[in-house]
């Protein structure tokens, strides 16, 4: 077996941060060189190893948040207070600092230009990580999949990807942002939680049939999923990728 | 409904690591209620060890533990699992 590689066997590999960008007050973007990268497809994630000095170890999964792009890898990082990893990402890594990382990993929640639309993307706050990898890679491909992105934040200044999320809408991409907790003076947009009421109106018909990524914390995904199937949409075109209590 | 459940995304390296194949597209079938789907799909929920739970019935599928040097996998409630090769 010496020098084989199996197929598909995950090896962790050293992934070495070029640079850190700080997308809001909570959320970081971390860029790293993987040397041997294979590249990935939108939707997959990493899992990422941090070894104490005493040897304890601790394991995340991180949703891939950049397009294709050679050895490059983005992760986006939302700072959990009590976390174990995430402070150690955000605040710690500098530029040149190398961790332990193995992927490209997932094949479910996974979406290619190829696999066509349209396609409704439903984030609830970092949920928007892997989702906004589906539209890099549908930008860079010159893909003009009807894509329509429902994205729910807390308030304007939590609204990960902003600047680059206008920038990139237009050409099949309509963006339409809710705002939960507090929205700035003048807002249009939609002022309250996600509901089966503004899926309905955000999201193209069940004729149409359109396939669906939702991505969030856990109640965020089960109201969006319950909600879709309320609406007639099919079970088997409704995917979805939960992060537990509270959003990774 | 349990905030603390995830989906069979979320455990797809530890899958990966065991199988040496990618497992959420794998289509396993319920043995509960027969319902058929990628086990990416299915719920997921993290203790002492992991435990995989059908999304239509709730049935368990699978309960995986794992330690530094062996996993130990039930698959009592899977019937079949369907995956390319």
């Amino acid at each position: 077996m010496a020098g084989t590689a199996l197929r598909g066997r995950l090896t962790w590999q050293l992934a070495e941060l070029v640079k850190a960008v700080a997308e809001t007050p909570r959320v970081k973007t971390i860029v790293f060189d993987v040397p041997g990268w294979p590249g990935h497809r939108a939707g997959q994630h990493v899992d990422v190893r941090l070894t104490a000095e005493d040897g304890y170890q601790a394991e995340r999964s991180y949703s891939i948040a950049s397009a294709r792009a050679g050895t490059r890898v983005s992760l986006t990082v939302q700072r959990l207070e009590d976390g174990e990893v995430s402070p150690y990402l955000t605040d710690e890594l500098r530029p040149g600092d190398k961790i332990e990382l193995r992927g490209p990993i997932g094949g479910y929640f996974v979406w290619e230009p190829s696999e066509g639309g349209p396609l409704m993307l439903v984030a609830g706050g970092s949920g928007i990580v892997p989702l906004m990898a589906m539209i890099r890679t549908r930008a860079a491909a010159g893909d003009d999949t009807e894509t329509r992105l429902l994205y729910s934040s807390r308030s304007q200044d939590d609204i990960i990807y902003r600047d680059e999320l206008e920038r990139l809408s237009g050409n099949g991409l309509t963006i339409v942002h809710a705002l939960t907790d507090s929205q700035p003076p003048g807002w249009t947009s939609y002022a309250r939680r996600v509901d089966a009421e503004m899926l309905a109106e955000v999201s193209p018909s069940p004729a149409e049939r359109p396939r669906f990524y939702a991505c969030g914390p856990t109640p965020f995904v089960e109201a969006v999923a319950e909600s879709l199937v309320r609406l007639g949409h099919d079970t088997r075109a409704i995917k979805t990728e939960r992060f537990g209590p509270t959003g990774r | 409904m349990d905030e603390l459940m995830l989906d069979g995304n979320a455990i797809a390296g530890l899958l990966q690591e065991v199988f040496a194949v990618e497992m959420t597209t794998a289509i396993g079938t319920c043995g509960g209620c027969g319902a058929a789907g990628p086990v990416g799909a299915a719920h997921v929920y993290r203790g002492a060890g992991i435990v995989l739970r059908c999304p239509h019935c709730n049935n368990v599928l699978a309960k995986i533990v794992k330690n530094d040097s062996q996993v130990w996998i039930d698959f009592q409630g899977i019937r079949t699992l369907e995956l390319a090769v």
